[in-house]
């Protein structure tokens, strides 16, 4: 019986305990970026230079914005435009600013049955692939990478909305499972570069077309509007919003790399 | 085939190179799942050793509900708490969202039902044998409850068991209150479910192998403390 005591009372003493020391902000960001790995490399550099860390709950880009607007999070790093401008304009948002991008790529079976390989007109591969009814997997989670595909098949002028496209199946979940989907079916699928890079079970699947304007990235931070939400690490957050978009948070996100390739790059090389 | 083949492998080379992450991890998801099994336990075992010596009208409506709730989806649960401790929410001022405490409070919830309606369970059928004893030495309501909890200490272990296993099991509701934030919210399950998603099926294969093995563990220790405590 005492051993009992004993036992409850540690479990008493845990619950108990105060929140770490370590100061910290709360980051709602995509999934695509965190597995990436790009926080794991950023993070340790800006707690070093700051003292603060940084805690990233990665969602889809919908549920990112969800999280800001309900101020559960102190900034937001995101990659959907439009999004964010309505972020702002509904005053949940302010100081949006670019930080950087990276590109998609449409990936497909090494067969290839619709002939999209080399490609360099996104529109045309998306075209072909329409016409063919190829299997298609998409996100259709709402997330930036779904909000992108959906903007290119408008593009492209091919109708995917509901029973238009059976061809097209919508996973409702994040970058990974959405390929592991399309690896199983040797469908073609969206998917961003670094994602791709990390990605394990690719079974007959590689990059068939890629390089068009169309399929780049950008993202942008924004810190939450503290007037709208009294309980947001403005401060801190601020630092973290300042030091991403300086010189030197820029040096760091052109320093990472997957495989020896560089998978984000800065607002500067877009004007090419 | 070969995946699981690889996730033997993997999972004894992350324990044999004491990996930090995964010590991490796994230590997390003890202290949390275990909090919320103790909580649950605390509370649960004497309200449902309590059911079974009071009688009230309303009590078998109460006993449907409880039975109910052993059906209640646990993203359901996790939701609801995450709409309570948002900083838009009631509570938000505890500043308790995506943390572990919010992980414990959403697993306590879930484990309570378990515990409640497992106690009078397993004290019910005592409770029949002697409660013309209990009556006639005229014990408290509170005396009978803990001769009752006391006597079925073997099956409350079982108890105790289950809350755990589905605390540790659990992820839905854990993803929505904790965030799944690497390094401070990230469990055993949560981390399975990310390395499922970046296609790494072998990884997350290896760290179910090693959940099911402290899950076992869990299991090991508290029959063994049973034995010790009955041994007094």
């Amino acid at each position: 019986m005492r051993r009992l005591k004993r036992l409850l009372f540690i479990l008493a003493l845990m619950l108990a305990s105060p929140a770490f020391a370590d100061e910290f902000i709360t980051l709602a960001s995509t999934t695509s970026t965190e597995q990436s790995g790009l926080f794991s490399y950023l993070i340790p550099l800006f707690k070093q230079a700051s003292g603060i860390d940084v805690h990233v709950v990665a969602v889809g880009t919908g549920q990112a914005l969800a999280i800001g607007a309900r101020g559960d999070a102190d900034a937001l790093l995101v990659h959907d435009r439009e999004g964010e401008d309505r972020f702002v304009a509904d005053g949940h948002g302010i100081d949006r600013r670019d930080v950087m991008f990276n590109d998609f790529v449409l990936i497909g079976p090494k067969s290839d049955p619709t002939g999209v390989r080399g490609l360099k007109d996104a529109n045309e591969a998306l075209r072909k692939i329409a016409q063919a009814k190829a299997p298609f997997a998409s996100r259709g989670d709402d997330s930036g990478t779904h909000r992108m595909e959906l903007r290119l098949w408008k593009a492209a002028g091919v109708d995917v909305a509901a029973g238009a496209a059976p061809w097209r199946r919508e996973t409702g979940s994040g970058m990974g499972p959405t390929l592991n989907l399309a690896a199983g079916l040797d469908a073609y699928v969206l998917a961003d570069r670094a994602t791709w890079a990390n990605f394990k079970n690719r079974q007959t699947l590689e990059i068939l077309s890629e390089g068009d304007r169309v399929l780049f990235n950008p993202y942008g931070s924004i810190l939450v509007n503290p007037e709208l939400h009294p309980y947001v690490k403005a401060a801190a957050a601020r630092r973290w919003h300042e030091w991403l978009t300086s010189a030197r948070g820029g040096a760091a996100i052109a320093s990472y790399k997957i495989n020896g390739e560089q998978v984000f790059f800065l607002p500067e090389a877009m004007v090419r | 085939m070969d995946d699981i083949g690889q996730a033997f492998v993997i999972a004894l080379k992350l324990i044999a190179a004491g990996d930090a992450e995964l010590l991490a991890t796994v230590g997390l998801s003890l202290a949390v799942s275990l909090s919320a099994a103790a909580i649950a336990f605390l509370v649960g075992a004497p309200a449902g050793a309590f059911l079974v010596v009071q009688t009230f009208r309303t009590r078998p409506a109460l006993l449907v509900v409880l039975n109910a709730l052993l059906g209640l989806p646990s993203v359901v649960i996790g939701l609801v708490v995450y709409l309570l401790l948002s900083r838009s929410g009631p509570l938000g001022f505890l500043g308790l969202l995506f943390t572990p405490k919010a992980m414990v409070i959403a697993q306590a919830i879930l484990t309570l039902p378990i515990v409640a309606v497992l106690t009078y369970r397993a004290t019910e059928a005592y409770w029949t044998n002697y409660r013309d004893t209990f009556l006639v030495f005229g014990a408290s309501k509170l005396r009978m409850v803990r001769t009752l909890l006391a006597a079925t200490r073997g099956a409350l272990v079982t108890v105790f068991l289950a809350a755990f296993g589905r605390a540790i099991a659990e992820v839905g509701a854990i993803m929505i209150v904790g965030g799944n934030i690497k390094g401070f919210t990230r469990t055993m399950t949560t981390a399975i479910v990310l390395e499922t998603s970046r296609g790494d099926l072998a990884l997350a294969l290896g760290l179910g192998i090693i959940l099911v093995g402290l899950t076992v563990l869990v299991s090991g220790a508290a029959f063994r403390l049973n034995q010790r405590m009955s041994d007094y």
